[in-house]
């Protein structure tokens, strides 16, 4: 195969990959920024790093699990970068709490379903607002991805037992806010 | 990561705790509705809005830096033009000044040359004439 063919095949692949996993690796971002504009942006970067060393990947873990620890990476230099200091606290594009809690699917329920889904719904991100970066990026892989604790483990280079103790502490902040509520 | 048949069981079942897990269930969905509802809009039109202002200042940053390169690189050269005038300038006036001393100097030294000739013609007589020039100023304080 010559060199073409294979930068051709290698391109070909990638293109597979964006479009298959870049709705999942966006949804993270979302719930991890609560910012559309963020999201798309930090995906952008994700995908284009990811692109950069796709020759390096050698399918130790899978796709999906290698690109979110790319998104998990970028949304912490992102975070730890002081010059973004100034935009993070000036930045109207995020959603608040109420316009996240309004999203739910159109399902038949009834109006007062609806209106208790939303207030649960509003809970569980006024939880994620109290926990750490990690903490928060742990839960959303957990219960929005729904990825496996061996999964989490490789996505976030954490070990087994910090990947169920940071789960534990963000899942009794969940239960701590919604029994207020109760 | 597993399909949506597996997906509502096996993560939310190993909570015992019936309100968490209707909690995070509806958290899961809503945000899945969020997503697939923003998803296309944000590749579609909030993309190339982000896109277009970054390009918009990136062009308006490389207009304002050409610019400034250009004005800087025009004042620098009307200034080393102007260096260069102010010197050709300089060099001209004192070649002038120099042309001016010389032809003083030659004029100068022109004049002591007749006064000296017309000093020495004055005062000099020839030696045929010594004797009488002498017996004229013997006799003069006769006259």
């Amino acid at each position: 195969m010559t060199m073409q063919a294979a930068t051709e095949l290698a391109d070909a692949e990638f293109s597979q990959v964006v479009t298959t996993h870049r709705p999942q690796i966006f949804r993270f971002l979302l719930a991890s920024t609560r910012d559309v504009d963020q999201a798309e942006t930090l995906t952008q970067e994700c995908f284009l790093k990811a692109h950069r060393n796709w020759g390096g990947f050698r399918g130790e873990s899978s796709v999906l699990t290698w690109l979110m620890r790319i998104a998990i990476n970028l949304q912490k230099d992102q975070w730890r970068n002081r010059r973004l200091q100034f935009w993070r606290t000036t930045r109207t594009n995020g959603v608040d709490v109420d316009e996240a809690s309004a999203w739910l699917p159109s399902g038949e329920s009834s109006p007062e379903q609806q209106l208790l889904a939303r207030e649960r719904v509003g809970d569980v991100w006024r939880a994620l607002e109290k926990l750490s970066g990690r903490q928060k990026s742990i839960f959303l892989l957990r219960y929005v991805e729904e990825m496996d604790i061996a999964e989490i483990v490789q996505a976030t280079g954490l070990s087994e037992g910090t990947v169920k103790a940071h789960l534990s502490r963000a899942l009794g902040r969940v239960r701590q806010q919604l029994g207020g509520r109760a | 990561m597993r399909d949506e048949g597996n997906k509502a069981g096996e993560v939310f079942a190993e909570l015992d705790d019936p309100n968490l897990r209707d909690a995070l269930r509806d958290f899961r969905s809503s945000v899945h509705t969020w997503s697939d509802a923003t998803y296309s809009a944000a590749r579609t039109a909030q993309a190339p809005r982000a896109i277009a202002w970054r390009r918009t200042l990136a062009w308006a940053l490389s207009l304002a830096i050409s610019a400034g390169a250009l004005s800087g690189a025009v004042y620098e050269r009307h200034h080393q033009q102007m260096l260069a005038d102010q010197q050709h300038q300089r060099e001209l006036q004192l070649e002038h000044q120099q042309q001016v001393a010389a032809q003083q100097q030659h004029a100068r030294e022109s004049e002591d040359l007749l006064a000296k000739i017309d000093s020495d013609v004055a005062r000099e007589v020839p030696s045929a004439m010594e004797p009488l020039a002498q017996m004229m100023t013997d006799d003069s304080g006769v006259r």
